[in-house]
Order: structure tokens, then C-alpha cells, then sequence
């Protein structure tokens, strides 16, 4: 018996016909060649998330990122209000332009001018070249022609994105649509301390991105983050959440509050790290006053509401958390089986030392039940891999999977049909 | 010299070892220590964890005396230490030891 009512269609799957309700192959997430399709047809066409403004706050702040699924790493740098993008290749022999110590690691800081380590050619914030070493040596150089490579680069609620294409087919806003806009206006931007993860996993990052899509897996997996009497009513329990939606490659889970409200509980059934801390796996109890939050934050008017998680196709993901935090998921291929997750918890700068430990206990948390999902997609890869099954079922609470799996393909298929015409 | 506020002289002998400034520095800590260790930490730190969060809310965080900041620190190793002894009774999460994830930034102290 469901807890919360399905759309009239019988199930949220069913809502959207055209994800259909069969078992679905994951031959997309074991196939090295189907990768190599992925990345010219997503990596280098749709817009991907990279940073934060307040990264990059004052002019000539930038930082690097290596992408590896697009082949490239590129600058990201603040020029007086603009935020450019830039391959970050120098024009003159192609050595990578910036990078410190290790040629294949990110890094940031500020400069007036990004200047070559190899031959000394130096270029403006704009990417013009203004300098090149010798310049009498070359025949007929006109610096104008060696500016650095551009990146399509435009930035939504403080988010930084880019786009490889020659010509996006679709403007930022265009892509994101109307639900992922709904966020807009949340106060990202006043939310500054930061705590900061990586992992690098043995996984499909499809793989690792469908156990963020569901939290069908959390009874389960995750059970043990709880005090053990709770344990087995709540994974026989399960889960099931009061509203998801699609929105083409896109979409949007949220959770119900009550599942959240740990303070509410009887004492006995709270750790008691938490009711020192008063915080922990849903984050701090006290809530942080962001005042009246923007109505796209929970579109499916849950109440009580809890977490909206807002997946950003191809890869990233923003959770929005009743108590007044946010989280970010990135998950950025490697190869056709291994992948480099990154994660963000974010908040309001903390005012006191409580505080303080508030966040404490709730990023500690993050690592804890993160360490859970990124050992056993690793498992989950290595069983896929193994061929030995082909069609596997996905049931309503994974609608969001399903759509992720069939919004690649599509890609792929558009994009070859693309090139058959051209 | 102690590390800790005088008011908080019976956690002094954990400070060495666990009044470490970050996450990497305290899970390395806690991966490494046996779960009696902890325990003792938690033990010793649960009774009077709220004294201790209180002391340090009495200054800004950016104006913290030292010893303040070690006991902070502590408290952030209690946090740390809490999840091995109230739930999992080993040093990792069961089933997780094939991975790591990194903590590279985080607000300080």
C-alpha cells in the first residue's frame, strides 16, 4: 500500500510514458565504446556544471579543472564581472598553460596574466595573447590570431557552467528549464563555509550516479546509521517518496520531512552524538534562517517537506535540505568504469563554535554513508561487468534511473543521427 | 604547558593525541586506533560535551584562544570517534574498506 499517492497514471513511471515500465540493460554502463560515444555526444555538447562563483571572487582569481570525459582541462577565470572559460592549452606548442607541480592536477589562484611555463607567452584575462617570447623569430606572427581557445561558459544562481560545442544548441537557461530554474533564487550564495570531498571509484559514472537518483537503496545500505533497535523497522519499512518528477534529461525526488525531524524522536532511538551535537545525518537540527525560500524549491508542494534533489543531467546534482543547507554531487567519467565523485555540503558561514559542530557532525555523516554507497557501486560494477545478466528490473522508486539511462542514449542516438545528416 | 582550558583539565591527557586541526588528520586517527581508545575518548567527552561547546561559544570563531581551539578540535574528534563506538563497533563503516573519500577543504578552526 503506497504511503504517499501516485499519479493518476497508476505510478510515477507511468506518468511518463515514455520511459515505459521493462527491465532496462546496462550495457550502457559496461561498454568501453558506448563511453566514447558519451563523451562526444554529451561531454562536448551539454552544459556541465564546474564551480562556484565565490571560487573565483575577485579579478584574475581562477582555477583549472581537468575534464577528462571532454578531453581537455580548462581555466576558469573572473574577469572584473565576467567569468570566462578558456582550454588551457598555450597557443605557441600546446603545453598545458596552467598547473603547478603535477601537470595532471587542478589548482587556482590569481594572476594578472597566465604565463606559459614552457616559452614564456603570456595572455590576458580575456585570453588575448599579449606577449610571445621572441617575436622577431616567428614569420609573419600576429599575436590577435593566438588567443587562448574560448569555452562557452555562462553562470546560473552562482553555479559555473560550460559548454564544449562550437555553437550550443541551447542556451544555458534553455537547457536547464523551468524546473531546474525554479532554484534560482535560493541563497546559494550567502552560503559560504564549505566542506569539500572527493573519491576516485571503480564505477560507471551512471553507475554511481543511479544510487544518488533513489533512495530505494538507503533502508538498506544505509540502515546501520542508525541506533541498531530502529534497524529492522526501518529497512522493512523501505522507502518511498511523495513526489518525483522529470523534466526531459533532468529531475527532481523529493523526501518527506517527517522522515527527517530526528528531534522528534523518542531519545532512546537518537545516538547520542547527536543529541550533543544536535546534528547529524539530515544535517543540523537548528534550522538556518534563509527566509521565505523560492516555491521551485519543492514544486510537488510536499508538506511537510524534507529534501528536494535536483538532478542536473549529465552529472550533477543539488539537494536542498529542510534545515537550510545544500549539498552538491558531481560525477565526472574517467573511463567506462571509473569515475571521480566530488561533493560539497554547504551552509551559512557559522557564527558560533556550536555551530560549528552542528556542521561538523553533519559532514562527518556525508563521508560516512558516502564511503557506504561508493564501496558497493564498485561491487555493483564488477556484478554488471560480469555479463552474466543482461535485463534488470527497476521499480517506480528508481523512475529517476530509468529516465537518466534513456536521456544518455537519446543524446547519443541524436547526436549520431546528427552526424548521419550532416 | 596544558593544552586545554584549566575547566577542562580531565580531557587534558586526550588532547595530544586528538586535538587535531582536520578531518584528514582525525580519521586517519580514528582508522588507525583501536575501539577501546575511542571508546575512552567518547566516554570521557559525552558527560560534559556541552560545557565544552558551550566554553568555546563564548568567543568568535576567528578570535578563539588556543586552548578554546583545542577543545574545539576534541569536540570535533568526539564527532569523529562517535560513529565507530555508537554504531559500527570497528573503525569503518562494515563493507567499506575498498574506498577512501577524501575530505580537501573545510572551514577552520
Amino acid at each position: 500500500m503506497a504511503r504517499y499517492p501516485k499519479p493518476a497514471a497508476g505510478s510515477w513511471t507511468e506518468h511518463y510514458p515514455q520511459l515505459g515500465t521493462g527491465p532496462v540493460s546496462y550495457e550502457d554502463s559496461i561498454s568501453p565504446e558506448w563511453y566514447q560515444q558519451e563523451r562526444e555526444a554529451i561531454f562536448k555538447r551539454a552544459w556541465l556544471q564546474v564551480g562556484r562563483v565565490e571560487q573565483i571572487p575577485r579579478t584574475g582569481r581562477y582555477f583549472t579543472k581537468d575534464i577528462s570525459a571532454a578531453n581537455t582541462s580548462i581555466i576558469v577565470v573572473r574577469d572584473g564581472d565576467d567569468v570566462r572559460a578558456f582550454h588551457n592549452v598555450c597557443r605557441h606548442r600546446g603545453n598545458k598553460l596552467v598547473w603547478q607541480d603535477f601537470p595532471n592536477e587542478d589548482t587556482s589562484g590569481t594572476v594578472r596574466q597566465f604565463t606559459c611555463k614552457y616559452h614564456g607567452w603570456r595572455y590576458g584575462l580575456d585570453g588575448s595573447c599579449v606577449f610571445a617570447q621572441q617575436e622577431g623569430e616567428f614569420f609573419n606572427l600576429d599575436k590577435a590570431d593566438y588567443g587562448l581557445v574560448p569555452v562557452h561558459c555562462d553562470v546560473f544562481a552562482g553555479f559555473i557552467f560550460v559548454n564544449f560545442s562550437e555553437q550550443p544548441a541551447q542556451s544555458l537557461r534553455e537547457f536547464l528549464g523551468p524546473m531546474l530554474l525554479g532554484v534560482e533564487d535560493y541563497p546559494f550564495g550567502q552560503m559560504t563555509d564549505r566542506y569539500a570531498f572527493r573519491v576516485e571509484c571503480r564505477s560507471n559514472w551512471k553507475v554511481f550516479s543511479d544510487a544518488f537518483m533513489e533512495f530505494y537503496h538507503a533502508p538498506v545500505v544505509h540502515v546501520g546509521q542508525h541506533l541498531s533497535p530502529l534497524r529492522a523497522a526501518i529497512t522493512q519499512m523501505g522507502y518511498e517518496a511523495p513526489h518525483y518528477q522529470v523534466e526531459g534529461a533532468h529531475g527532481l525526488v523529493t523526501t518527506a520531512g517527517s522522515l527527517h525531524r530526528v528531534w522528534d524522536m523518542p531519545k532512546e532511538n537518537v545516538k547520542p552524538a547527536d543529541l550533543a551535537t544536535r546534528s547529524g545525518l539530515f544535517g543540523p537540527w537548528d534550522k538556518s534562517d534563509l527566509g521565505e525560500l523560492p516555491p521551485g524549491i519543492n514544486p510537488g508542494k510536499v508538506d511537510p517537506w524534507g529534501l528536494s534533489s535536483f538532478q542536473f543531467f549529465p552529472n550533477f546534482a543539488i539537494l536542498i535540505w529542510e534545515a537550510g543547507w545544500y549539498n552538491t554531487h558531481q560525477f565526472w567519467p574517467t573511463s567506462h568504469n571509473t569515475l571521480l565523485f566530488e561533493g560539497n555540503v554547504y551552509s551559512l558561514p557559522a557564527k558560533s563554535a556550536s555551530e560549528r559542530v552542528g556542521r561538523e557532525m553533519a559532514a562527518v555523516s556525508f563521508k560516512e554513508y558516502s564511503l557506504q554507497d561508493a564501496n558497493t557501486l564498485e561491487a555493483t560494477q564488477l556484478g554488471l561487468e560480469s555479463g552474466v545478466i543482461d535485463q534488470f528490473p527497476l521499480n517506480d522508486q528508481e523512475v529517476l534511473v530509468r529516465n537518466f539511462h534513456k536521456a544518455t542514449a537519446d543524446w547519443v542516438h541524436e547526436y549520431e543521427h546528427e552526424l548521419a545528416k550532416a | 604547558m596544558a593544552l586545554l582550558p584549566s575547566e577542562f583539565a580531565n580531557l587534558e591527557p586526550f588532547a595530544t593525541r586528538w586535538s587535531l586541526a582536520t578531518e584528514r588528520e582525525r580519521w586517519e586517527e580514528r582508522v588507525s586506533s583501536s575501539i577501546d581508545d575511542m571508546q575512552a575518548l567518547y566516554d570521557a567527552i559525552i558527560p560534559e560535551v556541552g560545557e565544552a561547546i558551550a566554553y568555546c561559544d563564548k568567543f568568535p570563531l576567528d578570535e578563539m584562544p588556543d586552548d578554546a581551539v583545542n577543545l574545539l578540535r576534541l569536540i570535533y574528534s568526539f564527532v569523529m570517534v562517535s560513529f565507530a563506538v555508537e554504531l559500527w563497533r570497528q573503525q569503518c563503516p562494515p563493507d567499506t574498506l575498498g574506498t577512501q573519500f577524501e575530505r580537501i577543504s573545510e572551514p577552520l578552526p
